[in-house]
C-alpha cells in the first residue's frame, strides 16, 4: 500500500515536472536574466538541445536603479499592447504584432538596443493593463491608454506624452436614423469595461438626460461582436477604435459613427511611477519622431538629413551635442528609431492612413499645421 | 513482539526520526513560513503610496449599471457593489434550486432500466461533466444566444412571450396599491397549511397512516387568498402583459412582464447544466450506496416502484448525496464569477469596474473575497444543518 502510493506520488511528481518544463518553449531566452538578478530554471524539456548555462547575472537593484539600466540588463522591452484592434495593436496574419502603438514600441527598443526586433510584446485587456503596469510586469504600456487625473495619480503611474488625439464616439447602425445621443433614448449600448468609456459614457447620457441600458464586456471584441449581432443598439468606444471596428464589420456601411464626440481621449504611452529616467526616454523617443517629422527627417531621406545645416537636425540625429547621453542612450539612438522604424508620419501612414484604417489626421497633425501635435524644444 | 519493538524503539531513536520532534520542527517551519510571508507583505503594503481606505466607497460612481436592482450613475460606489452581490445571490439562488432538480432527475435517469433514457442521462453527464464550464458558457452566449433573432424579429410565444437576444420577456403580475391590506390573508394562507401539515403528521405518527390526503393542505392555501380578494374592493395583483412598444427614434423595446436579460439566462443556463451534471453523479453515488437487498426486501414486500425510491432509498440515499452536494452548491456559487466573460454584472464584474476606475485593487479584492467567502460559509452552514438533520439517528 504504502509502496503504492509512494509510486504514484512519484508519478505525479515527475509529471508535474514535465509539465512545468513544457511552459519553457523557448529556452533561447532562458540565459536571460530577468529582473530579479537571478538565473531561471531551465529544465531539460524535450525541446531543449542541451541544458542552457546560465550566465553570471548582475545584480539589480531594487529601488535604486532605474528601469532603463534593468532594461538594459534584461536584453529586451517588455511592451504591453493591444492584441486585438487593427490599426493599433493587433496580430497580423504571420502571427507578429502590428500597428500605431506597436510600432512606439518598436521604436523605443530601436532607440535603447539599436534594435527594433528586441521587444517581448504582453497583450493585455483594458482592465489587466493598469495592474500589469503598477506591478511591473511591463516596462511601458503602449495600449491606447486615456490620460487622466486618477491614473496619474491614485494609480501611480506617468504618462509620457501623447501620441494620438482621440474622444469618444458612438457608433449605431445606419437604418437606426439616428444623429444625436439624444436619439437613443432607451437604448441599450455595448462597451467595454474597465475603461474611461464606461464613465463618460454615463456621464453623456446623464448630461443629456437621456435613459440608456449599458451592457459591459470584458474584451473589446465581445463588446463589438454583441453590438453587431444587434444585442446592442449602440457601440461606445473611442473614434479611432470605432472606425478600426467598423472596418473590420461584415458591411461596414451598415453602421455609422454618429458625429458626437462624449469625451477628450488623449492616448500615449506611461510607465510606473518612480523611473523617471526611463519616462524621460519613452517621452523623448516619442517626440523626436513628432520633431523628425516636422523637419522632414524620415527613413528614407536620412542620409541626406546627416549633412543638414539646421542645427535642430544635428541635434536630433546626434551628429552634434550631447542629448543621447543625458537620456542614458547612445548619442545616435534617433538614427535607429528613423531608419528601423520611421517618424511620426510614417507610423501613422502605415497604420491609420488610406492605405490602413483610414482616419483622417485631424488633431493629430503637426502644430504648424494647424493639429494639437507639438514636440518639446529639442535642445 | 510488540513490546520488544518499542523497548528496541525507545533506545536507538534519532530525534529525525522521532515523531514528536519532527512534530515540533514542523511546527517551527510553519511558524517561520507564516512570519516571513507575512512580513513580505506588511513590506510591500508599507511601500504603497496610497495607504489603506474604504472611503472612496461614498463616493459616487459614475459608471452605469443596468442588472437587478435599480442604479443610478449617481449612487456610490457601496451601492454598485450591493448591485453586484444581488445579482450573484439571484443567480447563485435560482442556479442551486434548478441545478438540484436537474441533477436529480438526471442522476435517478442515470440509473434507470430504460436503455434509452439512462443512455441519454449518461451522455448529457460525461459531455458537460468534461468540458470546461468557461468555453460552455460562451458557446451558449455568443453561439446560441446572441444568435437569436434581433428584436425588430422577436419570436412571440403564447402567453406572449418574446424571445429576442435581448432576453425573454415573460408575463408577469404588478402590485397595486391594495395589495399590502392582501399580505395578511396570504400570511393566514400559509399558517392554515402549516398546521395542517403538523396535524397530518401527528396523525402519522399516532397512527400509522395518514387521516387525510395531502392535497387537502392546499385548500387553506387557494381558499384563504381567494376570499380576501374578494372581501377587498380592488384587486391586488394585475397581470402585466409584456407589450412591444416602438419608441420615438425608432427604439424598439419590449414593455411590461418581467424580462430576464440574455447574459443572466446564460448564465443561469449554463450554470444549472454543468452543475447539474455533478450534482447527477452525487445522487447516482447515493443510490448506489444503498444496499440492493433494501430494493430487494421493499419489493418483497409489496412496495410499487416509485415508493421504493421515495420511501427506502432517497432517505438513505440523502446521508451520501448532502455532503458533496455541499461543495457543488459552493462551486456553482463561485463559478458565478465567469459572468464576466458574459457580459452579466455579478459581484466581481462590477468589482471589476469599481477597482478600474477606483483604483483601489486591494481594497477591492479584499471586498470581492470576503463577500464569496461569506456567501459560502451561509451555504455550508445552511447544508450542514441539512446534512445532520437527514442523518440517521443511531439506537
Amino acid at each position: 500500500m504504502n509502496r503504492k502510493l509512494f509510486t504514484l506520488l512519484a508519478v505525479l511528481v515527475s509529471l508535474s515536472i514535465v509539465l512545468t518544463a513544457c511552459t519553457q518553449q523557448d529556452c533561447p531566452d532562458c540565459p536571460v536574466c530577468p529582473e530579479g538578478g537571478e538565473c531561471p530554471d531551465c529544465p531539460d524539456a524535450p525541446i531543449c538541445p542541451e541544458a542552457v548555462e546560465c550566465p553570471d547575472c548582475p545584480e539589480v537593484a531594487e529601488a535604486a536603479g532605474d528601469r532603463l539600466q534593468l532594461i538594459k540588463d534584461r536584453g529586451n522591452l517588455i511592451c504591453g499592447v493591444n492584441a486585438e484592434l487593427i490599426g493599433f495593436g493587433y496580430i497580423n496574419p504571420d502571427g507578429e504584432f502590428e500597428g500605431f502603438d506597436v510600432d512606439f514600441c518598436k521604436a523605443l527598443a530601436a532607440a535603447v538596443f539599436g534594435d527594433a526586433t528586441k521587444v517581448e510584446y504582453r497583450p493585455l485587456t483594458a482592465s489587466e493593463r493598469l495592474p500589469a503596469l503598477q506591478t511591473g510586469e511591463i516596462d511601458v504600456l503602449l495600449r491606447n491608454t486615456t490620460w487622466t487625473l486618477t491614473r496619474d495619480t491614485a494609480n501611480e503611474l506617468n504618462w509620457a506624452a501623447v501620441t494620438f488625439y482621440d474622444g469618444q464616439g458612438m457608433m449605431v447602425r445606419t437604418d437606426s436614423g439616428w444623429d444625436s445621443l439624444e436619439d437613443m433614448a432607451g437604448a441599450t449600448v455595448c462597451c467595454t469595461t474597465g475603461t474611461t468609456t464606461e464613465m463618460n459614457l454615463a456621464d453623456a447620457f446623464r448630461m443629456r438626460d437621456t435613459e440608456f441600458t449599458p451592457l459591459l464586456f470584458e474584451s473589446t471584441q465581445d463588446t463589438n461582436t454583441t453590438y453587431e449581432e444587434g444585442r446592442c443598439d449602440g457601440e461606445t468606444s473611442d473614434k479611432s477604435q470605432l472606425a478600426a471596428l467598423r472596418s473590420a464589420m461584415a458591411v461596414p456601411e451598415d453602421h455609422t459613427i454618429l458625429d458626437v464626440t462624449m469625451s477628450k481621449e488623449p492616448l500615449g504611452p506611461l510607465t510606473a511611477h518612480g523611473n523617471d529616467q526611463w519616462n524621460d526616454v519613452v517621452r523623448w523617443v516619442t517626440w523626436g519622431m513628432m520633431e523628425a517629422e516636422e523637419k522632414g527627417v524620415s527613413s528614407t531621406n536620412l542620409t541626406e538629413m546627416l549633412a543638414s545645416n539646421d542645427p535642430t537636425i544635428k541635434r536630433l540625429l546626434g551628429v552634434e551635442g550631447e542629448v543621447g547621453a543625458s537620456l542614458g542612450l547612445s548619442n545616435d539612438f534617433m538614427i535607429n528609431v528613423l531608419t528601423q522604424v520611421g517618424n511620426y508620419e510614417e507610423v501613422y501612414m502605415r497604420h491609420l492612413g488610406p492605405d490602413g484604417i483610414d482616419i483622417p489626421r485631424g488633431p493629430n497633425e503637426l502644430w504648424i499645421n494647424g493639429g494639437l501635435l507639438y514636440p518639446m524644444a529639442w535642445r | 513482539m510488540s513490546q520488544h519493538a518499542a523497548s528496541v524503539k525507545q533506545r536507538s531513536v534519532p530525534f529525525w526520526r522521532n515523531e514528536r520532534v519532527l512534530r515540533i520542527i514542523a511546527q517551527i517551519v510553519f511558524l517561520l513560513i507564516a512570519f516571513a510571508v507575512g512580513t513580505w507583505m506588511l513590506f510591500n503594503y508599507k511601500q504603497r503610496e496610497s495607504l489603506f481606505s474604504f472611503n472612496f466607497l461614498k463616493e459616487e460612481a459614475s459608471f452605469h449599471l443596468a442588472e437587478g436592482i435599480p442604479f443610478s450613475p449617481t449612487d456610490s460606489y457601496a451601492r454598485a457593489f450591493l448591485v453586484g452581490v444581488v445579482n450573484t445571490i439571484r443567480v447563485a439562488g435560482l442556479g442551486i434550486i434548478f441545478a438540484t432538480l436537474l441533477g436529480s432527475i438526471a442522476g435517478i435517469a442515470r440509473l434507470s432500466d430504460n436503455w434509452l433514457v439512462s443512455r441519454i442521462a449518461g451522455i448529457y453527464i460525461e459531455i458537460v461533466r468534461n468540458t470546461p464550464l468557461l468555453v460552455q458558457l460562451f458557446f451558449l452566449y455568443f453561439a446560441v444566444i446572441i444568435k437569436l433573432p434581433r428584436i425588430q424579429e422577436a419570436l412571440v410565444l403564447p402567453g406572449p412571450v418574446f424571445l429576442s437576444n435581448r432576453g425573454i420577456v415573460l408575463p408577469w403580475v404588478h402590485m397595486t396599491d391594495s395589495f399590502s391590506s392582501w399580505l395578511p390573508f396570504l400570511f393566514m394562507a400559509l399558517i392554515g397549511a402549516v398546521v395542517l401539515l403538523i396535524m397530518r403528521g401527528r396523525g402519522v405518527q399516532r397512527t400509522g397512516r395518514p387521516s387525510f390526503n395531502l392535497l387537502w393542505v392546499g385548500v387553506p392555501l387557494i381558499v384563504i387568498p381567494w376570499l380576501g380578494w374578494l372581501l377587498i374592493s380592488s384587486a391586488p395583483l394585475l397581470p402585466n402583459l409584456p407589450e412591444m412598444i416602438s419608441k420615438s427614434g425608432g427604439v424598439l423595446k419590449v414593455e411590461g412582464g418581467t424580462n430576464l436579460s440574455s447574459e443572466f439566462a446564460a448564465l443561469l443556463i449554463g450554470l444549472v447544466v454543468y452543475t447539474g451534471a455533478f450534482i447527477a453523479e452525487v445522487v447516482r453515488a447515493g443510490i448506489m450506496a444503498v444496499p440492493k437487498g433494501q430494493t430487494e426486501a421493499a419489493r418483497a414486500q409489496g412496495f410499487t416502484q416509485g415508493q421504493i425510491l421515495r420511501l427506502i432509498i432517497l432517505p438513505q440515499a440523502l446521508r451520501v448525496i448532502i455532503p458533496p452536494l455541499i461543495s457543488q452548491y459552493l462551486n456553482l456559487t463561485k463559478n458565478s464569477s465567469l459572468a464576466i466573460g458574459i457580459g452579466f454584472l455579478d459581484l466581481y464584474a462590477v468589482s471589476n469596474t469599481m477597482l478600474n476606475q477606483s483604483g483601489r485593487v486591494v481594497e477591492v479584492f479584499l471586498m470581492i473575497m470576503a463577500s464569496y467567502l461569506s456567501m459560502s460559509l451561509t451555504i455550508s452552514l445552511i447544508m450542514n444543518i441539512v446534512n445532520r438533520r437527514s442523518q440517521i439517528v443511531e439506537r
